[in-house]
């Protein structure tokens, strides 16, 4: 038999043992020697400083956060590396040790401010001087709720029309006739890009990129999906149904959705058999960071760009990105204001693009370049920092990306963005599987989403 | 029994069958003291059960009962949250999918485990190192099998179908074609058909040869044998293995997030990939709906109840217990 010391022992410890594993998380520590508060002189915070969200992947990151050691030595930065996860973060919230900073997708962050998870920054641009002037302003108004700031945004990524020449060249497509202005000349370039081979899709000519990019095509249209304050849904105007009933046309015309997913997902994305390397794609909107990927893993695509138009001819395109936010009970707000007007400030940009392209130099890969949402900082990015490449494709790329900038647009900030969201996402879905015609599914996502947004307001 | 004479002279007196017994002192008293080490080495389980299990169970019960987004307090609501759940065609929908796939996934992994478990059991010596290999599978994290069968049931460059293709079958969009999802689904259930062998395996071992014999000897055929000898005798473990396999089917969660609702492209197989939890999880940390999802929630436990007590009512009529009369 053990004797009772030794029974008592095993029995604490293992008491001890459930306790500690309650612990972890992305919660600031709110023990004493954590030092949250952040000192006395707010101009010098000091102390503890939690982020999540947030990942160190490149130098990108690496040099922006090395540059806020640097000028705050007295904080103790501790970034819980990882992309920004719901579940985690509000459970540090509810439980009163939220981190403090949080780094999360714009499109989503006016559903936590709505909800009170997120405090009002216009304290911090005023007494950090954060300069907002040097912000798109369409990316500040995805982080604007009810006249409030609740987060300072970075990186502006914008869709662009990503053509494979070789494609054309074999399907005797001239580049010119390559546009999204004329829809029913979309439909041609589906039926003379597109192959198949062996009764499967060999080539997907116009991969109109649904559900994800239905706001592009209905802005092409002249349509938003919410109203500019965010408070009304307007999924089933007119002209989202047309947009809709389009895109979806040219899925089928390449055979349906389920041929058209399937081959889709058979893609290399990131690999160097992607699907411009390999002749899979004809032409394609996608995010502006996939130069990057193309310019890293095949140079040598045969590849060309072109601006994404509306219907009149226009240049019109959809701007995403993230944006750093100080959730409600943060215990060191200071430094995190202090953390996020360093990391998003125009000087700190550009020296990390500087370590990015001294680092592409190093890999002998190009630099495409950063978009970062300051305005201020891309123009020193891409007048000074970025050389050209020497790859004309990429070159021409970028510059496609940087004229495309000022025609970008933005969801509004929304109390219900996540639901509007998948209503949308359920509509394109139920159309794509067959089930709905544009018009029911729009009508009844219209319906949803609007509950939503009455909800989230009362 | 000793007893000693010259302590009181009243015992002398009596016989010794009359004498009251007198306790054990040494054996009595180390049981004692044992019997007092039971709740100490109970108390982990105890506070394990009554913090993580049953007061989350408490508190979501009453949340389901109250509006709550996690960051505002809670508000009662009353039976509102209940009387959504009544006239919501989605949660009906998820519910709907995931009855079927239990009723497709419990029968098919219950047959396929107990037919590799009687391959193993003739493989003798082999058999350690096959049953090693099946189980193996069991041991991958379920986001990994999630993204593995994500490829290998393509409908244009899938294994699955490429093998299908040799025997002339055109297999079809398994992650796409809204008919054939959860039929895919059951499909990459049974990459962990091996922790449910390993229970079958472990049954037949039990089940006594000399039974086999006799019925062999009576001239019984094998099919004979397997049906009234084999089947009732592992019958414990058939419910065993019914009753926890209905249980995660209904749970279902993982996979089914990692293939369908984990990339931007959510849910693009439409409702068909729509199961109960991911819908529950959905509602809770994506809409910030907690209260709604602890409805949900309750709903599933009572589904999962009243499908267990039917299992267990059931199974009196065809499980054997060994030392039953």
């Amino acid at each position: 038999m053990l004797s009772t010391t030794r029974a008592l022992g095993v029995a604490g410890s293992t008491l001890l043992a459930l306790v500690l594993t309650g612990c972890g998380g992305v919660g600031g520590d709110d023990s004493p020697a954590a030092g949250g508060g952040g000192g006395d002189d707010p101009a010098k915070p000091s102390g503890r400083l939690t982020t999540s969200g947030f990942g160190l992947g490149d130098e990108i990151a690496t040099t922006r956060v090395d540059a806020f050691k640097e000028a705050y030595p007295d904080v103790q930065l501790k970034v819980n590396e990882g992309a920004f996860d719901p579940q985690p973060f509000l459970s540090a919230v509810a439980s009163g040790n939220p981190p403090d900073a949080v780094y999360m997708d714009r499109e989503v962050l006016g559903t936590y401010a709505a909800r009170g998870a997120l405090q009002p920054l216009d304290d911090c641009v005023d007494e950090s001087g954060i300069a907002l002037d040097d912000f798109r302003q369409p990316a500040l108004d995805q982080v604007t709720l009810d006249d409030a700031l609740y987060g300072v945004p970075e990186f502006y990524d914008i869709r662009t029309l990503l053509i494979n020449t070789k494609a054309l060249d074999e399907a005797g497509v001239d580049i010119d006739q390559v546009t999204t202005e004329d829809w029913d000349r979309l439909s041609t370039l589906q039926e003379d890009l597109t192959e198949e081979s062996g009764g499967k899709l060999s080539r997907l000519g116009v991969d109109p990129k649904l559900p994800e990019f239905l706001p592009l095509w209905a802005k092409a249209n002249g349509a938003d999906l919410v109203s500019e304050d965010g408070r009304t849904a307007q999924l089933d105007d007119p002209k989202v149904v047309e947009a809709l009933e389009m895109t979806t046309g040219l899925i089928e015309d390449a055979g349906g959705w389920g041929k058209v997913k399937a081959f889709r997902d058979g893609w290399d994305f990131f690999g160097e058999k992607n699907q411009f390397a390999s002749d899979q794609v004809g032409v394609v909107p996608l995010e502006d960071w996939y130069l990057g990927v193309l310019a890293d893993v095949s140079p040598d695509v045969p590849l060309a760009t072109k601006p994404f138009v509306g219907r009149d001819g226009e240049p019109v395109t959809f701007a995403t990105g993230n944006a750093w936010a100080i959730p409600k009970g943060a215990k060191n707000p200071g430094a995190a204001c202090a953390f996020i007007k360093t990391l998003t400030d125009k000087d700190t940009w550009v020296e990390a693009a500087k370590a990015k392209a001294a680092a592409a130099e190093k890999d002998k890969t190009p630099y495409t370049g950063t978009f970062t949402g300051n305005e201020a900082a891309d123009e020193v990015i891409f007048g000074e920092v970025l050389d050209p490449s020497g790859n004309q494709a990429i070159d021409d790329a970028v510059q496609v990306v940087l004229d495309e900038q000022d025609s970008a647009f933005t969801t509004p900030a929304s109390p219900a963005a996540s639901e509007i969201k998948d209503a949308w996402f359920e509509a394109v879905n139920q159309v794509l599987a067959g089930k709905a015609s544009p018009q029911e599914a729009l009508s009844a996502a219209q319906d949803k989403a609007q509950a939503a947004i009455d909800k989230a307001a009362e | 029994m000793t007893v000693t004479a010259h302590r009181t002279g009243d015992d002398r007196t009596l016989p010794a069958r009359h004498q009251p017994e007198r306790p054990r002192p040494r054996r009595q008293s180390l049981q004692a003291r044992e019997n007092r080490w039971v709740p100490v080495f109970l108390a982990p389980w105890i506070i394990g059960f009554l913090v993580f299990t049953a007061g989350p169970m408490v508190a979501s019960l009453v949340l389901s009962f109250t509006s709550y987004d996690v960051i505002s307090s809670p508000e009662y609501v009353g039976l509102d949250n209940y009387e959504q759940l009544a006239t919501d065609d989605q949660a009906l929908r998820a519910m709907g999918n995931t009855l079927f796939y239990t009723a497709l996934h419990v029968p098919l992994v219950i047959v396929c485990a107990l037919g590799l478990a009687m391959l193993l059991q003739r493989l003798g010596r082999m058999s350690g190192l096959f049953r090693t290999l099946f189980y193996l599978p069991s041991m991958t994290p379920p986001v990994a099998i999630g993204v593995l069968f994500l490829l290998l049931l393509n409908g244009q460059t899938g294994l699955i179908n490429a093998a299908l293709s040799v025997v002339g079958i055109d297999g079809p969009d398994w992650t796409t074609d809204p008919a054939w999802v959860k039929p895919g689904i059951v499909l990459m259930s049974l990459w962990s058909v091996g922790t449910t062998m390993v229970i079958f395996f472990a049954a037949l071992q039990d089940v006594p040869v000399e039974l086999q014999e006799a019925a062999e000897l009576d001239g019984a055929s094998g099919w004979q044998r397997f049906r009234n000898v084999t089947l009732p005798m592992i019958s414990g473990a058939l419910l065993f293995a019914t009753v926890i396999n209905t249980i995660a089917s209904l749970q279902l969660f993982a996979e089914v997030y990692t293939m369908f609702f984990g990339q931007q492209d959510a849910s693009v197989a439409g409702d068909a990939a729509q199961f109960y939890v991911v819908y529950l999880f959905e509602q809770a940390f994506k809409f910030l709906h907690m209260g709604y999802a602890s409805a949900l929630a309750w709903l599933l436990f009572l589904v999962i109840l009243v499908i267990t007590l039917v299992q267990l009512r059931l199974s009196k009529r065809f499980v054997y217990y060994e030392g039953q009369q």
